[in-house]
């Protein structure tokens, strides 16, 4: 077979090969004789499943909850805000596109943007670095969100000399603090993780070894095609079923055991985790990431009097309104127990932050029609 | 396809020129440029890549992709559904030459 015959397989669309997943899925249900409920952690992975309907193959009792796997969703309203003020001193903002509606506590970066303020939107912090390049003149700010897969890419810049006129934001997450919160909820009760591919390829899948064997809870590292999908829901009940708090990777196209070594030196060089608050969660121990002190002069924090005064509860404010994103992040609702999705909750006018990324639970249920769950369909 | 489906869902894109760390990498027919810095692995030409906010994460090596087609298998004969793929395949054959009746 060549290359190119293997890769075109790379799409793992195979429907044989899904049915079988699928039956397989069934056998270990009837095997362990309960309801049970799984989580994953990523907006791609929820993506995925949405648009492939995959909770429509689930045998009945296997409940897939999305926890806190949105960045754009879980960065808090205060951090918009830094951008915002930031923006609105002159300084040009750059972001991903997904962080452009993303409520403040007062604006979003839209809101900035439509008075006046100067807001891009890359596709890639090296776009950033060009800008910045480009107008000596002028301070360019790179408001840097996403999870440790993303803040390696700034890591990576971070460390490269980027030019003086520019200068990082970061409001990056880290993972693995998260799932000790959901860990610890007493509200939830996850019996497996479905972790994330692409921030094991560059952590690696040892990384979740103790999480696994501290809560009692399988993880299984998954791809992002529905049959890496489904494999990882067989692996993962198998595990329930035997009583095996394992790690398991069904991804090894992609992740290995120790990941991507010079990715994780250069991440740990770049940054060191903080304590953060997350939107709609919580404070969670460990989960931001902060540049190191030997990179303060790159720090917009440092850099600028970033001045905030008067923001408010941002989330409390959501809640007011009826928005439930703080329970769906959790893995505690789902966006069909929000009276707002889909009617004064909309892509086009998001009420809370699950509907504005698309990495959200709320719009990618929306895009792909709603509740993706034909068992609950006539 | 929008750009948030190549950067999510893991497509592998295959690299047709690099030019120090800057590579341009063909995504099934839709052309990007990435960066190289982060890749685990050296890259040439030819070679299959993962994108994450154009950043290159991971070279694929072709051995590795047919290890999971493999895991896929060894799953499903664990799980003793390798009978059931056979019958899935072979109820699919006889459907489709129903069809043609």
């Amino acid at each position: 077979m060549s290359n190119d015959d293997l890769f075109r397989q790379l799409k793992f669309r195979d429907p044989a090969r899904a049915r079988a997943l699928a039956e397989a899925l069934r056998h270990n249900m009837d095997a362990i004789g309960r309801e049970v409920s799984v989580m994953h952690v990523c907006g791609s992975h929820e993506q995925a499943i949405a648009r492939f309907g995959l909770r429509a193959v689930l045998p009945p009792g296997l409940e897939l909850i999305m926890g806190p796997g949105c960045p754009v969703c879980v960065t808090d309203g205060p951090e918009v805000d830094e951008a915002v003020a930031l923006a609105m001193q002159g300084v040009r903002v750059c972001t991903y596109g997904d962080m452009l509606r993303l409520p403040g506590t007062a604006r979003s970066l839209a809101d900035a943007q439509a008075d006046g303020g100067k807001v891009e939107v890359v596709y890639s912090i090296s776009q950033a670095v060009e800008l910045a390049q480009a107008h000596p003149e002028e301070q360019v700010v790179f408001l840097a969100s996403g999870f440790e897969t993303t803040a390696v890419a700034t890591a990576a810049v971070a460390l490269a000399s980027p030019p003086p006129n520019f200068s990082i934001l970061s409001v990056h997450k880290y993972v693995p603090a998260a799932m000790e919160i959901v860990a610890a909820s007493k509200e939830t009760h996850i019996e497996g993780y479905v972790a994330a591919g692409h921030a094991a390829i560059i952590t690696g899948w040892a990384i979740f070894e103790p999480f696994a064997a501290r809560t009692g809870a399988p993880v299984v590292v998954a791809g992002f095609e529905p049959l890496d999908i489904l494999a990882a829901l067989v692996k993962l009940t198998e595990l329930i079923r035997e009583g095996r708090p394992e790690v398991a990777n069904v991804y090894p196209r992609c992740v290995t055991k120790e990941g991507n070594l010079p990715a994780q030196r250069s991440l740990w060089r770049a940054f060191r985790t903080v304590t953060g608050r997350w939107r709609g969660i919580a404070d969670v121990p460990g989960g931001n990431l902060e540049l190191v002190p030997e990179l303060a002069a790159l720090d917009a924090r440092k850099r600028f009097r970033i001045d905030t005064a008067g923001v408010r509860d941002a989330a409390a404010e959501e809640e007011a309104k009826g928005c439930i994103c703080g329970r769906i992040m959790l893995g505690l609702a789902t966006p069909e127990h929000c009276a707002l999705f889909g009617t004064t909750c909309v892509p086009e006018s998001p009420v809370g932050a699950c509907m504005v990324s698309s990495e959200g639970q709320c719009r990618i249920w929306h895009t792909y029609g709603g509740v993706p769950d034909l068992r609950k369909v006539g | 396809m929008k750009e948030t489906e190549d950067m999510c869902l893991g497509v592998p894109g295959k690299v047709i020129a690099i030019d120090g760390l800057d590579a341009t990498v063909d995504f099934f027919g839709v052309r990007k440029s990435l960066r190289l810095d982060i890749v685990d692995e050296p890259v040439q030409v030819g070679d299959y890549v993962l994108n994450h906010v154009g950043f290159a994460i991971r070279r694929i090596p072709p051995e590795e992709v047919q290890e999971t087609l493999a895991l896929f298998d060894q799953i499903l004969e664990v799980s003793g559904a390798k009978e059931d793929l056979m019958a899935a395949d072979v109820r699919g054959e006889m459907a489709a030459g129903k069809d043609q009746k």
